[in-house]
Formats: structure tokens, C-alpha cells, sequence
């Protein structure tokens, strides 16, 4: 494990290959909950936690359940059970510990359940850094550190799409395009201008 | 509804992506050519109509509480069998769709159906139910991935439509392209849905 690998996954999850607009995961709650910032941001926060914690989770189970008893052609099914485990539980420990952060992340946590993006992070984790060989430590980290910043690069996304969208209320679209439509002519010139990042060359 | 108006309702209707907004992300991510969106179209119909029958059998044993977890095993199972026969017989369309045959899982057309349709319904409608979403979601994808193709690479199927001066545009198989293509085409939809509408009042 070395330090610049560690920067060139943390830059290529959050602007490279970002995930809403490079690789097209998560695409519905990018729509749907990008109508003002601060749902935009409370959404933003519950995806980061609960990416991470997926990754941490799928890389026990892929590592020390899947492997050793030979049956890696059931991680689909393994993953969401997981996932949608995880998330259940999620909610219900922060319904106990934290009402506040209940209150404000709550409505958010069962969209999550069916987020591609939770899904195709757990599944780039593998394919990435768990069948290539990496030391154990390394893939480990790699895979958390992967799920955290994919986590940030969606957050960033929403963030930037909710602050466009309040503008764009003021504005007068021919009225076919309102709503979803010019929200993805709006994805598709930030797509292009995160095309800008594809030249960095890191590590 | 009639058994021909459960296999078309998917098309124009009922179309998943442009009427209903679901299954967003694998249809922008594979459409940059026609045989891909085929051959994830034939994917996604597949495991549709596997999960609307077993869903539809299955129906009156599932607790109602317990019910989205079921769901997502069944789906889960018919996901991985796709999985396993494209990678062992289409290696090379599974290597281009990647990541996102494992994650049809997500998809929301899938789940929707059958939340919305296969638990409440019969076998044989549930059966047509399957098919005509199916082909609404893969009419879907072909359209995009034809507009996304012919304009980003010049080619429909992998053969050349235009005459060797042609500059494809590569932006369009590039992730702006799908965006762009998408909005506009869903802003044609919404479109074209109103001055039907309007030619139905005019009618009556």
C-alpha cells in the first residue's frame, strides 16, 4: 500500500470517474432529491455513511465468507442482503443513539436500499482491489477509503445539481423540458465539464 | 386491459424510462451501442419475467410485512443465473455491460413490477406484464443507444451509415451525450403526451 495509490483512488472516485455523472450509478435519487440543497445535502451525508459502511461490510463477507467456502458466484445475492440488512439497522440504531440525526437523515435511509450506487460501489470494490491480488491490509483500506469517496463524489454532485435546480425555478424552460428533462441537460454539461478532470494523471 | 394492450403498454404508455423515470442508470450507462442495449434489454426482460412468475406464484405465501426482502431474493437468484450463463456463453457483451448486469438487482422497473403488479396479479398476467415491460425498457435503450450511435460513432450495429466524410461526434458515446440525449428525449415525450392529450379533447 503506498500513499499516492491511496490519493489517486480518493481523486478518481470523487472527480474522475465520479459516479453520478461518469459511471451513471445512482442516477434516480440524483434526480429526485436534488430539488433543493438541503435535503440534496442530508441525502448527500446518509449515502457517504452508508457507502462506507457497505464497503467495510461486502469486504468481510467477499473475504472471509464467500472465499473460504468457495461460493464467490453468490455475491450478488450475498450483497444486497447485506446492504439492505445494513441499512435497516442503520436506521434503527440512529433512531435510538441520535433523534436529531434520525430526524433530518431518516426519511432518506430506505431510498438507499435501492441505490445502484451502494450496489455497483460494493461490486467495483471487488472487482478493483479484492480478486487482484492485493495484500490483505492494502485492499482493505483501499476498499473503505474507495467507498467514503465514491460517497463524497456523489454528495458533490447532488449538492452542485440541488444548487442549479433552485436557480433554474426562476427560469422560464419551454414547458416540456421542466422537471426532469432539463435536469438532464443540466447533468450532461456538468458530465462534460468533469470530463476536464479525465486528464489528471495521479500516482 | 386486453392481452395485446398488457404487451404494448410498455412502449408508449407505461414506458418506463420516459413516462415513469425508472431504471435510469443502466440505460444511460449502456446505451453508447445498439448491441448493448440488446443485449441488457434481453437481460433486464429475462429476470423480469422470471421474478413477475415466481413473484405471482408465490404470492399468497409471502407475509406482507417481509415482503421487499423476498422480492429481492427471488430477483437477486434470477440476476445471478443471467450472470453466470452471459459470462460463460456471451463473454464479451458481459465484459462490455460490466458491472451493470450484477446491478439489475437495483433496477426499479424490476422491483416496481413487483410490488406494483406480479404480487397482486395472476400467473398469466403477470407473465404478460413481464414481456410488455421488458420491451418497453429494451425500446427504451435501443432508442437512446441508435440516436447515441449513429451520431457518436457514425455506425447502427457496427456497420457505417454515413459516407467516409462523416466526423462522428464523440462527445455523444461519451457520459455527456447520454444525459443530453436522454433529457431531450424525455422532453419530446412530455411533448408529444400533451398534443395527444390535446387531440383527445379536441375529439370529444
Amino acid at each position: 500500500m503506498d500513499l499516492g495509490q491511496l490519493f489517486a483512488i480518493i481523486i478518481g472516485a470523487i472527480f474522475v470517474s465520479n459516479f453520478v455523472l461518469m459511471r451513471f450509478l445512482g442516477l434516480c435519487p440524483f434526480v429526485g432529491v436534488s430539488k433543493d440543497s438541503d435535503s440534496a445535502l442530508g441525502m448527500g451525508m446518509a449515502v457517504i455513511f452508508v457507502m462506507t459502511m457497505a464497503s467495510l461490510v461486502t469486504w468481510f463477507i467477499y473475504t472471509y465468507v464467500l472465499v473460504p467456502l468457495d461460493i464467490v458466484y453468490l455475491r450478488t445475492i450475498a450483497f444486497i442482503l447485506v446492504i439492505a440488512t445494513l441499512v435497516q439497522f442503520v436506521e434503527m440504531v440512529m433512531e435510538k443513539t441520535s433523534p436529531t440525526l434520525h430526524r433530518s437523515l431518516g426519511i432518506y435511509l430506505p431510498l438507499i436500499t435501492t441505490n445502484c450506487a451502494v450496489l455497483g460501489v460494493a461490486v467495483i470494490n471487488v472487482d478493483d482491489f479484492m480478486v487482484t491480488g492485493l495484500p490483505r491490509a492494502a485492499s482493505f483500506i483501499y476498499t473503505v477509503v474507495n467507498g467514503l469517496s465514491a460517497g463524497i463524489g456523489f454528495t458533490l454532485a447532488l449538492i452542485l445539481m440541488a444548487a442549479i435546480r433552485e436557480r433554474l425555478d426562476l427560469v422560464d424552460i419551454p414547458k416540456p423540458m421542466r422537471g426532469i428533462p432539463i435536469t438532464f441537460i443540466v447533468a450532461g454539461l456538468m458530465a462534460m465539464a468533469f470530463m476536464g478532470f479525465a486528464g489528471l494523471k495521479i500516482g | 386491459m386486453t392481452t395485446m394492450g398488457q404487451l404494448i403498454k410498455g412502449l408508449y404508455k407505461e414506458n418506463p424510462v420516459f413516462r415513469l423515470a425508472l431504471g435510469l442508470c443502466p440505460t444511460l450507462a449502456v446505451s453508447t451501442s445498439v448491441e448493448n442495449a440488446l443485449g441488457m434489454g434481453a437481460a433486464a426482460t429475462f429476470v423480469l419475467l422470471g421474478s413477475n412468475i415466481t413473484i405471482s406464484l408465490l404470492r399468497k405465501l409471502i407475509p406482507a410485512k417481509v415482503r421487499i426482502p423476498c422480492f429481492i431474493v427471488v430477483i437477486a437468484s434470477f440476476v445471478t443465473i443471467v450472470e453466470l450463463v452471459m459470462g460463460a456463453y456471451l463473454p464479451e457483451l458481459s465484459k462490455s455491460l460490466g458491472i451493470f448486469i450484477p446491478l439489475i438487482v437495483v433496477n426499479c422497473i424490476i422491483l416496481g413490477r413487483a410490488e406494483a403488479f406480479s404480487s397482486k396479479n395472476g400467473l398469466a398476467l403477470s407473465i404478460l406484464d413481464g414481456i410488455g415491460m421488458g420491451i418497453g425498457f429494451t425500446f427504451a435503450l435501443v432508442l437512446i443507444a441508435a440516436i447515441r450511435e449513429v451520431l457518436g460513432d457514425g455506425k447502427l450495429f457496427g456497420y457505417m451509415v454515413f459516407g467516409p466524410g462523416f466526423q462522428p461526434a464523440l462527445i455523444m458515446i461519451m457520459a455527456p451525450g447520454a444525459f443530453i440525449t436522454m433529457g431531450l428525449l424525455m422532453g419530446y415525450f412530455n411533448l408529444l403526451d400533451e398534443k395527444l392529450k390535446r387531440k383527445a379533447e379536441g375529439k370529444r
